[in-house]
């Protein structure tokens, strides 16, 4: 699908989808309450079928975090990018860690840098920080007056 | 180059000519840092970038083995040389220290490129990286670069021998000192 259909097919899955201006792929506001439901559609409908995860990741805006889910299809060759605006002080999201493998690790990565919190996860534990680390480094606010020297 | 040029460090000693030949006049010990300096086996240890520098250097094109670090040993207890090849973070210096008490005596550190000389790119704003090798282990030879280029690392590896052939062992320099004699 080329870019323009995909922005008419998809807000037959879900009304609430808002697209933003610019950029390399097409980027999708969605609401963290939507998404698992999305997130089964992208994946399942043989039109859409976005069954390669290629990147997930999180970015800190200070105000707020924001998920960011590059999503590809093998088959079609069409990409969209889905961003989901979370609450910095309470960040969840469902997982979809059983949607796409891959993000199982992703999430952990995410949820030991950022400190969000992935709902149904299958095993939510650090990934490469030690088990005891206490706070989420790839927050702005991070600090840590021990092994940082400040510029 | 000259090639008639004498080599930086003939083998030590002098001969004194005899009829029917010569006798060899040299210390023990200087014939010994002579042979060490000339086989010197790196372990193969990289934790970025800066190895692919490295195994450049022991590739085809630039081979270390012309200098006698023939070949690189992927077990500590066979190696006479780390080189540390990229950033080391606070959960890797645990790894590098046991990787060097594993090493037998005598062996030698050459830090390579910036971050394994001070941390380098990383040195501000990272929680995770160690700013320096030598906080860790102690560093016979630094070699700047990001990375440095191969003959960077085959000048430092040179250094290191002109450093073997010049002197002592740190073990030698531990025995001589009265506290630590039997």
């Amino acid at each position: 699908m080329t870019r323009e259909e995909l922005q008419a097919r998809l807000p037959e899955l879900l009304n609430s989808i808002a697209f933003a201006e610019g950029g390399q792929w097409l980027n999708a506001d969605v609401a963290a309450a939507d998404w698992k439901a999305l997130a089964l559609n992208l994946k399942n409908s043989p039109d859409l079928a976005f069954d390669y995860l290629f990147c997930e990741t999180c970015v800190d805006w200070k105000t707020h975090l924001t998920m960011v889910y590059h999503l590809e299809s093998t088959i079609h060759r069409h990409q969209l990018v889905i961003k989901i605006k979370l609450d910095r002080t309470n960040p969840e999201v469902e997982t979809v860690a059983d949607i796409w493998r891959t993000a199982e690790f992703h999430e952990r990565e995410i949820f030991e840098l950022f400190g969000v919190i992935f709902l149904h996860h299958p095993d939510l534990r650090k990934l490469i920080l030690p088990d005891d680390w206490e706070g989420f480094p790839l927050r702005k606010d991070y600090d840590d007056p021990v092994n940082m020297i400040k510029l | 180059m000259d090639v008639n040029q004498k080599p930086p460090t003939p083998f030590p000693g002098e001969v004194i000519q005899t009829p029917g030949g010569g006798i060899l006049v040299s210390k023990m010990d200087q014939v010994i840092n002579w042979a060490r300096s000339n086989s010197l086996w790196p372990l193969v240890f990289g934790t970025s970038c800066c190895a692919i520098e490295m195994m450049s250097t022991a590739s085809a094109k630039y081979d270390w083995s012309r200098f006698g670090f023939e070949v690189a040993r992927a077990t500590p207890r066979q190696a006479d040389v780390i080189i540390i090849a990229g950033t080391i973070v606070n959960k890797m210096a645990p790894v590098l220290k046991r990787l060097y008490d594993q090493m037998a005596e005598p062996k030698y550190v050459i830090a390579m490129g910036a971050c394994a000389t001070s941390g380098g790119p990383f040195f501000y704003n990272t929680y995770s990286v160690v700013k320096g090798a030598d906080h860790i282990i102690p560093v016979d030879v630094y070699i700047a670069g990001c990375p440095p280029r191969p003959e960077a690392l085959i000048h430092a590896m040179i250094s290191l021998q002109e450093k073997i052939k010049s002197g002592m062992t740190r073990e030698q320099i531990k025995m001589q000192k009265p506290e630590n004699s039997f």
